[in-house]
């Protein structure tokens, strides 16, 4: 099945050209080319996820290497290598799983430049499956850069009243971090003489080395994370950016981070990261109780779930480096779910946002009066933020938590308190939007779910669900690479 | 019948019908739903009577049923499954004997309730976690059934989610309940991390040989069942409302009484006992850890009963009668007679259930009213009410003759516990003999409060009917006595008053009589399996007592004089209710109004709403604010992004005025800035 891989991949590519296709003989304009250009951006994300199902039926979770490897000469000694192994082939699915929901939910809050807005999407799918895919550390590089450009442009140009500003600190930010990253994989290949990753997950380099290439590697890894104190492009990144895009850069983008973690700083400088677990932790804690804490006071819905983000991103940094199985599980674990949840708040956001056009917390109120259906699926998700048992978010807080405990009794009891804080915003939150009387008399006339809305939602229900009662399905699929990743790095440090 | 094959649809059956009426509610009709509901609720109830009494007297013997793997990371593992034993076995019958009588109670209290269906599967829904919860075989299921109950009181609690009221409650009631789980899942990584399993069986056997193993923490090494122990304990506080997180469970009267009387009483409050019995092999080598449940049920039971002396809301009264009634399970389990704190959670379950059941009966006769200020005389017009909350009220404060071992529910569990304190006092002293003491002083407390409530419902004159000139006095204050049922589309002043108390339909009043028939045998029927001689037969390895733990066997050994101590002391709180409310019927509200500290403390509920509010609630929103205003906008952005965009925005006005524009300049700068550093590198380096 050599080959799969960069299909799945380049597969939206395909969709883009069609696209481009159809705007060489129709009007931009023209309803019927707007039609069909969402239609054809629709499909190919559906045929990306299938593709990635497949691949994902045929990996083999006992193998903890690189499956469907692809390896081309490409220029310069540069090669291009693809493939994945249990830590990544699942980032990959989320990817293309969470896709088709944003293509339809911007079927009718996507009035301008349609098409462009399609070709931004399909591309950025691309460029976010091949940084969960590739193998080499040039090709990474480029598609983790090339990124941040469809999401740019997708804040910029479709977003909130404030986009530019939100477009240019997120701009600032990513690049001060890819700058660094960049310096650190170029210092990287000069020392060791190939760019190969899984060769450089076996090279050693000198403790000194490791130090300044961890925390170069840091610098852009918490920044897309993000990790406090370098978080505050992402609020404003999400209130401005339209509902699909929060959802793939909660669901998607923030993952592109804790992903390099796992695949660079653990494997690659295990000495540089144990020496910096303490600030590791006391970053992710500080992220944990300060986001909770300015969650709890936004009067902004977006900007309230956004800072959420943020603390249950601690969670995930907090167990990869715990260095033990069971955090580490749990943090690949917390990316997915919370891919999933948060994704899902945003779309549940995105739901009153087209109807009334605004995201005042204040401005709402006694929803359930008049979408009991809206208000039964926003708990659902306000659960699953929550960490409910039984919901996908609470198999990754409680064993991110328990990795933690082992390594720093400390950090776990604080990160701990972050359970407290979560229900304190997410409640209040709910209580605000949806119970109590409807007083605003310009929500008398606000609708329930329509089926295309109550389509999108049922899948991403499911998995919440599903995921929090069987997570299993996932453990599966990761456990043997995580376990050889935690073995290398035991053995490594000396633990 | 195979109580192997019947236990899955115990615990199902309830999520079966949770799911039909809750997705399908509104299709289906009122009838449809509670009708399946309610079917299968008393269809679990029927097979944990047939697998209890298999258990009690066919000889079953314990076993794990796995049904499938939940968490499975190293050792790390739990698995979806059914234990059945002596502890989980009592749970089954309590549980779903509440449940079944509280939903078939529900078709008359809630008649005219819009959405019932919604009310039914949340109710059944509650069920299923509580079950889930109590026949769990490993922490992380117990946890899930934990924090399942926890959801479903949440949503009950706000069930009337247009009163303000009822949503400030019931996220109190969840918020308070984290700060328990916080202990709880705390408690759960130190067993994990010294134990190296989650799951009960393999764990237990291994806590002898570990008893003195310390866990280092904050420079200190701490005894690490100990510290788990208490860490656990701290979940037990929360679910079980005690002192200190006792806070939600006054406020959770906002839920409609149903669900008073099945979550906030009978079942899921009582989840702390059963966690800490249940945990009895790890609690038992916890000597710190004893103690401090000790000390926290003994103080709970005081300072619960104390606050009930105060209350004018019917239900209030009951919710700190509750609250106090768990703080004597506390110090029973405190002292290491699990045996005993099983049977008062038994008997308990039935004569509060019946309280609040009869007080739901009180309020729907009284047009939901639930201050007794204004009620009164009511045992012409309520006949049948009035008898089983006089049942009710005789068990709840322990009547019987202890000469010849006859007597009312609480006699039996309450006095086991009383005496199992002193005899743990008398061994060890301590925290044990407060807890004696306390048990002794607050059952005169609770025939006080009891049978107060009693009087100012059922006896002395009647004081409704009549209009609201007697408001006047101060007594307005008293926010909280509101009614239950307070609907945006039956406002409650227009019709609270003028018409004339009437009794509830049969439907209410068949599980009141379920219920009193309990109250009054539920003690005498199970006295010597739960803690007489054939308790060992009876709970086989359920229930852990090291093998220095002899308090109920010293409790049945007690003085002539301890066995009479509690009924002299119910008795002269029995004679002190009646002289204030009955013979001089008006001191109460006299000393009401004089408004004396002592009063004033007990009517405040010791400020302890105003002393979290001042501090926690504040602080909390304080450091929000500070984090939010200060920390992000000022430091952060001011020194970082704000700042170089205060440069560049003006570099971007001469730039063009164009937003799109200025986009694609920002685009094309990186990618130049990108290529530029590439082609750097790669010279520089020679890659």
């Amino acid at each position: 099945m050599t080959g799969i891989l960069s299909l799945t991949t380049f597969a939206p590519i395909l969709g883009v050209a069609a696209i481009l296709i159809l705007r060489l003989f129709g009007q931009a304009d023209d309803p019927k080319t707007v039609t069909a250009a969402k239609w054809i951006a629709f499909f190919t994300t559906l045929a990306t996820l299938a593709l990635s199902v497949l691949l994902v039926v045929q990996y083999d979770g006992a193998n903890p290497g690189f499956q469907f490897v692809e390896d081309a000469n490409w220029f310069a000694g540069i090669h291009y290598r693809m493939g994945v192994d249990g830590i990544s082939i699942l980032f990959v699915l989320l990817t293309a799983f969470l896709m088709p929901f944003c293509i339809a939910a911007s079927w009718k809050s996507i009035e301008t430049r349609v098409l462009e807005y399609m070709i931004a999407f399909l591309v950025l799918e691309t460029l976010v499956i091949g940084v969960f895919c590739a193998l080499d550390l040039v090709l990474f590089y480029a598609f983790f850069e090339f990124g941040l450009v469809p999401m740019f442009l997708i804040i910029g140009i479709w977003g909130g009243k404030r986009r530019v500003y939100a477009a240019f600190k997120f701009f600032l930010y990513t690049l001060l971090g890819s700058v660094l990253m960049l310096a650190a994989i170029l210092a990287m290949i000069g020392i060791s003489h190939t760019s190969s990753i899984p060769e450089l997950m076996h090279y050693k380099f000198a403790p000194w080395i490791q130090t300044w290439l961890w925390l170069a590697f840091f610098a852009s890894f918490a920044v897309k994370m993000p990790m406090w104190p370098v978080h505050t492009w992402l609020p404003d990144a999400h209130v401005e950016a339209p509902t699909a895009g929060s959802v793939i850069l909660a669901g998607i983008l923030l993952k592109m981070g804790g992903y390099g973690f796992l695949r660079f700083s653990l494997p690659m400088f295990p000495q540089a990261s144990e020496m910096f677990t303490p600030l590791v932790f006391s970053l992710s804690v500080i992220a944990i109780v300060y986001t909770s804490l300015v969650a709890f006071r936004q009067t902004d819905i977006k900007k309230l779930i956004a800072y959420s983000s943020v603390a249950h991103m601690g969670f995930v940094t907090m167990g990869i480096f715990s260095g033990n199985a069971v955090g580490v599980q749990g943090a690949i674990f917390q990316m997915l779910s919370h891919g999933v949840i948060s994704g899902a708040l945003f779309l549940c956001v995105g739901v009153v946002y087209d109807r009334m056009h605004t995201r005042e917390i204040a401005f709402y109120g006694g929803l359930v009066n008049r979408m009991p259906w809206y208000a039964a699926v926003f708990m659902l998700f306000t659960m699953g933020n929550v960490g409910l048992p039984g919901t996908s978010g609470f198999v990754g807080e409680i064993l991110t938590m328990t990795g933690a405990y082992q390594a720093s009794t400390w950090t776990a009891l604080v990160a701990a308190s972050g359970v407290i804080f979560s229900a304190v915003y997410a409640l209040s939150l709910y209580r605000r939007v949806v119970f109590g009387e409807m007083t605003n008399p310009a929500l008398a006339a606000i609708t329930d779910l329509d089926w295309r809305e109550v389509a999108i939602f049922t899948p991403l229900i499911l998995s919440t669900l599903y995921l929090g009662v069987h997570p299993g399905a996932i453990f599966d699929l990761t456990q043997a690479s995580v376990d050889s990743l935690v073995a290398t790095y035991r053995a490594a440090i000396g633990a | 019948m195979n109580a192997q094959s019947l236990v899955p649809v115990i615990v199902f059956g309830p999520l079966v019908g949770a799911t039909l009426a809750g997705l399908f509610g509104r299709r289906l009709g009122d009838t449809i739903s509670q009708a399946i509901t309610t079917g299968l609720l008393m269809l679990s109830c029927v097979l944990s009577w047939v697998v209890f009494s298999q258990w009690a007297w066919g000889g079953l013997e314990p076993f794990t049923l796995t049904l499938a793997p939940f968490i499975h990371v190293g050792d790390f593992i739990s698995n979806w499954s059914i234990r059945l034993d002596a502890l989980s076995a009592v749970m089954l019958i309590v549980v779903t004997t509440v449940s079944a009588l509280v939903h078939l109670y529900s078709w008359g209290y809630m008649a005219e309730d819009p959405s019932k269906p919604r009310f039914f599967a949340y109710l059944s829904l509650f069920t299923f976690a509580m079950l889930a919860l109590v026949t769990a075989a490993d922490f992380m299921q117990l946890f899930f059934g934990w924090e399942g109950v926890g959801l479903a009181s949440y949503l009950l609690i706000g069930f009337w989610f247009h009163k303000p009221s009822a949503n400030a409650a019931s996220i109190k009631a969840f918020v308070v309940n984290r700060v328990g789980d916080f202990g709880f899942a705390l408690g759960i990584m130190t067993v994990f991390w010294q134990f190296h399993t989650i799951q009960f069986a393999p764990l237990f056997p291994q806590i002898a040989g570990m008893a003195g193993k310390g866990w280092l923490f904050a420079g200190h090494v701490w005894p690490a069942v100990d510290l788990a122990c208490v860490l656990l304990f701290i979940g037990a506080m929360g679910k079980s409302a005690q002192f200190f997180l006792h806070t939600w469970l006054p406020d959770a009267m906002e839920g409609p009484t149903p669900v008073s009387a099945l979550i906030h009483a009978a079942t899921m409050v009582t989840a702390g006992v059963y966690m800490v019995c249940l945990l009895s092999p790890m609690f038992e080598y916890a000597p710190v850890a004893k103690q401090v449940v000790t000390l926290i049920g003994a103080v709970t039971a005081l300072f619960a009963a104390t606050v009930g002396l105060a209350q004018n809301d019917i239900k209030r009264v009951i919710a700190y009668s509750t609250c106090s009634q768990l703080g004597y399970m506390f110090f029973a389990a405190g002292v290491g007679a699990y045996q005993a704190a099983m049977f008062h959670l038994f008997t308990h379950a039935f004569f509060k259930a019946l309280l609040f059941l009869g007080a739901g009966s009180v309020i729907h006769g009284m047009h939901h009213e639930q201050d007794m200020r204004k009620m009164g005389g009511l045992w012409k017009y309520l006949p049948v009410t009035y008898a089983v909350m006089t049942i009710g009220t005789l068990a709840i404060t322990g009547f019987g003759i202890p000469g010849v071992e006859l007597g009312f529910a609480g006699f039996y569990s309450k006095d086991t516990i009383i005496e199992a304190a002193y005899a743990a006092g008398h061994e060890h002293g301590g925290v044990a003999y407060f807890a004696f003491i306390v048990g002794l002083l607050a059952a005169g407390l609770t025939a006080f409060y009891s049978w107060r409530l009693a009087f100012m419902t059922f006896h002395g004159h009647a004081k409704w009917g009549h209009d609201e000139a007697h408001d006047a006095h101060g007594a307005h204050a008293d926010a909280h006595a509101h009614d239950d049922h307070a609907h945006a589309d039956h406002g409650h002043d227009d019709h609270a008053h003028g018409h004339k108390p009437h009794e509830s339909p049969l439907v209410m009043l068949v599980p009141l009589i379920v219920l009193a028939i309990g109250a009054v045998f539920a003690g005498f029927v199970f006295v010597e399996k739960f803690v007489g001689d054939e308790r060992a037969e009876f709970w086989k390895a359920a229930i852990f007592n090291a093998p220095a733990n002899h308090v109920l066997e010293r409790a049945h050994h007690s003085p002539e004089w301890l066995m009479w101590a509690p009924l002299v002391v119910s008795m002269a709180g029995l004679a002190g209710a009646f002289y204030v409310y009955i013979v001089k019927e008006g001191m109460g509200a006299r000393i009401a109004a004089n408004k004396g500290i002592l009063w004033t403390f007990f009517y405040n509920k010791w400020f302890f709403d105003e002393l979290y509010e001042a501090t926690i609630v504040r602080l909390t929103k304080f450091l929000g604010d500070v984090f939010w205003k200060v920390g992000d906008q000022k430091i952060i952005d001011g020194l970082g992004p704000d700042g170089v965009a205060a440069v560049s925005s003006a570099v971007g006005k001469q730039a063009g005025k164009l937003q799109t524009g200025f986009l694609y300049h920002y685009a094309f700068v990186m990618l130049l800035g990108v290529a530029g550093l590439l082609t750097f590198a790669l010279v520089a380096w020679q890659a």
